[in-house]
């Protein structure tokens, strides 16, 4: 099988290594090969969290700058920092509610004008499919649960070859038990909001 | 039950590379384990940590890496399996022990763990371990996989019984920090009771007994290069005239390079798994049917110095390259795309790199470092020091979270390279200046390597005061207990240190012990210590938030808010506190509620008391 390359970021807390982990759980089932590595040095303490999964034929662990098949950004301004990530093939699917850095906070640091750089981006990659998970999260229950939102609409958009009802029992196995029912509502909505993007 | 526990042979399970590494010492019976957590390491231990509470494992955090190889040395002696994981400046701490524990050897077997960071994800520096197996004459495998650096693991053990020497298991941080699958194999019984014979003259390494000792062990090296040479850890695939030697991760890159050039005949591959003593034999084979050669391996020339050397010896005069400008670097991580670029241009094949999209006109985004949490002991003791000191101190510090005290506006650090060194140096820096210096260490780290410069200090009757940033764990590495920490919700059988004893008891005379979360006591106990003439030690205690909230019948605070009617709009909270719960809302600053910890530092700087707890409004998770 060809390899498919997705890049995950986020901001520590959102719960990507978790997403990873539950797609990862998802290929070993379907008997794909997966390789994943991750970067959270000091996540906690607010900082940038990067994790790499690729499912097929192949032996490394990471991704070159313009290799990404997928980038998928938890947060818009971790997407415009790991746009090096995407060649003209790339689809981006970005979270556009924004969490600033502590700087940015203070107004020591200037956010990017988002849907300016979405509509230059749209234009570059294969496709762009932008929304506000973030709300879509909390409408499923809690700010938590963005990161099965985001899985939800990695598995709409049809690059990753995995069935959604294994990756619905993948999260009912692997994720806490009282978050199941949350989480299962939240990846639907992403998979709605891809569905109606497409 | 532990999934490491997992006893269905052959099934495939995905697993970071440290829950690899541990699942193949279990599959070889390790029953003895030691570490200090270190990145990108600390997991392997974290494994054996829970194990050791749900089997005959033991395990145990030791107060630094060399003690860590110590106990296991001992355990190893009386023909116990044992492992021990650290990262790889903890080996340079080791390192001690280990140069003449090769000497005597051990009946058992023990496995070292050496995780390098090359890129120095988490790291003071890039240092290759591999040159310690060098040094000391150990074997080393490399694996290239997670799932290799399972049956590496437990091949490990295998081979130091064997061969009755420690063995080094080197891995980098895209090993240790990745996931792959893995399939597993058979969890034996581990021996768990060991047995010690005296034989003083082999194993005390008197002047007289280690001169025996060398040509013992250069005996076993020599028997270890037989098994290198014929180890299916180094093998080579491919025919062609073109050689690639590699190893690690960088394999991997070479593999699919290749692969996607389409042009793999015309390669032959030597992967390079069992890296010391290293393959001669079988290199030079390997060089005699290739037209040129390049070395692939992050870091140090390592490969590329021995491949020379074999070179050499057969009267090869091949062309071998690996580190050069136009070619690899010394530097950082390997890409992919790296890797594939130099292949190409070596072997002169034509070669479309990917593209990036175009980028330059897009914003940056701006930077998002990693800061002290909200509600940090840390922060709240820097403050202090600060208001008292500014810049007219000199501030030796240390590894830990507290690091990020560098960061302005704090700014409190100006010199770090190791651990302890901190305290180590600031004997130095005040000899030499004869200005005030404060020293930063954690409570961790104290315990790791501050007790020698501490009795070090007091005995050469330094100047200087030390402050002991005691957040109750070892937090930077995620919260492993240590000989100071109160770890008693566990139920564990461990002693609970006194760092006021340790201090008082190595002689220092002026200690004083405050909660930096009282503001004015703490600036008062800066100004005591920093006033006394001599060494002095003030103790800032407060928990780690993060930890903190762990733990059994915590209770969150309540949170904090900004009274606009009486800000005037100082900003002392952003420019002397920094706590990341602060941002620019509409009415001006804001403390964002749940973010917050209600550790009430800010509403203690503020000049107009217009910050202060939330009325009835508990804050939960």
């Amino acid at each position: 099988m060809k390899t498919i390359r997705i890049m995950i970021v986020a901001v520590g807390g959102q719960g990507n290594i978790l997403m990873s982990r539950v797609l990862g759980e998802a290929a070993v089932a379907a008997g794909m090969d997966v390789r994943m590595s991750e970067f959270h040095g000091m996540a906690q303490r607010g900082g940038v969290v990067e994790s790499m999964v690729l499912l097929g034929d192949g032996k490394g662990y990471c991704i070159s700058d313009g290799h990404a098949d997928v980038l998928l950004g938890f947060e818009p301004c971790e997407t415009i920092r790991a746009v090096k990530k995407c060649g003209a093939n790339t689809v981006v699917i970005t979270n556009t509610a924004t969490l600033p850095p502590f700087t940015v906070a203070l107004g020591k640091d200037q956010y990017p004008d988002v849907s300016h750089v979405m509509t230059l981006l749209a234009g570059r990659v294969k496709k762009l499919i932008a929304f506000d998970a973030s709300s879509l999260a909390l409408t499923a229950g809690s700010s938590l649960v963005l990161n099965m939102v985001m899985l939800g609409a990695l598995a709409q958009s049809g690059i990753v070859n995995l069935p959604t009802e294994l990756l619905r029992r993948i999260i009912r196995d692997k994720t806490k038990k009282e978050f199941v029912n949350m989480n299962i509502t939240a990846f639907e909505s992403g998979m709605q909001q891809v569905a109606a993007c497409l | 039950m532990h999934r490491l526990l997992d006893e269905r042979v052959n099934e495939k399970m995905l697993m970071l590379g440290n829950e690899a590494i541990a699942r193949g010492a279990l599959e070889a019976g390790v029953a003895f384990a030691a570490s200090y957590p270190g990145t990108p390491a600390s997991e392997i231990a974290l494994q054996f940590f829970q194990i050791s509470r749900e089997s005959d494992l033991y395990f145990e955090y030791s107060a630094n890496e060399k003690v860590a190889l110590e106990v296991a040395a001992g355990a190893a002696m009386c023909g116990l399996k044992t492992m021990v994981s650290m990262k790889h400046v903890g080996v340079n701490v080791a390192s001690d022990a280990l140069m003449t524990l090769a000497y005597t050897g051990i009946t058992g077997a023990l496995v070292l763990v050496a995780a390098d960071d090359p890129f120095m994800f988490s790291s003071q520096n890039e240092q290759d371990s591999r040159y310690y197996a060098r040094l000391g004459n150990l074997p080393m495998l490399e694996p290239s996989s997670v799932n290799e650096a399972k049956e590496m693991a437990k091949y490990a053990f295998e081979l130091s019984e064997k061969l009755q020497l420690p063995v080094i298991l080197r891995t980098t941080t895209r090993i240790n920090h990745a996931s792959g699958v893995v399939t597993l194999g058979h969890l034996p019984e581990r021996k768990i009771k060991g047995s010690f014979t005296k034989n003083p003259f082999s194993y005390v390494c008197i002047p007289s007994v280690s001169r025996n000792l060398h040509p013992k062990l250069l005996d076993k090296i020599e028997k270890a290069a037989d098994i290198s040479n014929s180890s299916s850890w180094n093998r080579i695939e491919g025919n062609g005239r073109m050689g690639i030697v590699c190893n690690g991760v960088s394999y991997g890159y070479v593999i699919d390079a290749l692969q996607e050039f389409g042009i793999a005949d015309q390669f032959r591959v030597l992967r390079v798994g069992f890296s010391h003593p290293f393959p001669d034999e079988l290199v030079c084979n390997f060089l005699a049917g290739c037209e040129k050669a390049l070395v692939v391996e992050e870091g140090e020339p390592y490969m590329e110095e021995a491949l020379r050397n074999c070179a050499q010896q057969s009267g090869l005069t091949l062309p071998i390259q690996g580190k050069a400008k136009e070619l690899f670097s010394r530097l950082y991580e390997y890409d992919p795309a790296d890797v594939k670029k130099v292949v190409a241009s070596y072997f002169d094949i034509p070669h479309q790199p990917a593209r990036s999209i175009e980028i330059e006109d897009l914003p940056a985004a701006p930077p998002r470092p990693p800061n002290l949490c909200p509600g940090c002991p840390h922060r709240a003791t820097y403050v202090a020091v600060r208001a008292v000191l500014g810049d007219e101190a000199i501030y030796p510090t240390d590894i830990g979270c507290y690091t990020l005290g560098l960061l302005p506006p704090l700014s409190m650090g100006d010199f770090l390279i190791a651990m302890g060194a901190g305290l180590g140096t600031a004997g130095g820096f005040a000899r030499a200046t004869g200005r005030k210096v404060v020293a930063f260490i954690g409570d961790s780290t104290f315990f790791h390597s501050g007790l020698s410069p501490l009795a070090s200090a007091v005995f050469n009757n330094h100047d200087f005061t030390l402050v002991i940033l005691d957040n109750g764990t070892t937090a930077m590495t995620g919260h492993q207990p240590h000989p100071g920490a109160n770890i008693r919700h566990l139920g564990l059988p461990l002693n609970h240190l006194s760092i006021e004893e340790a201090v008082s008891g190595l002689g220092v005379k002026k200690v004083i012990t405050v909660n930096p979360f009282q503001h004015r006591k703490t600036i008062e106990a800066v100004k005591d210590v920093a006033a006394y003439s001599g060494v002095s030690v003030l103790i800032a205690r407060a928990a780690c938030p993060l930890y903190d909230r762990t733990i059994p019948d915590f209770k969150w605070k309540k949170s904090f808010y900004i009274n606009h009617e009486k800000c005037r709009n100082h900003r002392d909270c952003v420019t002397r506190v920094a706590c990341p719960a602060f941002y620019v809302g509409h009415l001006g600053l804001e403390i964002d509620a749940d973010r917050c910890t209600g550790c009430a530092l800010c509403s203690q700087v503020c000049p107009e008391k217009a910050i202060s707890a939330i009325p009835n409004k508990e804050v939960s998770p």
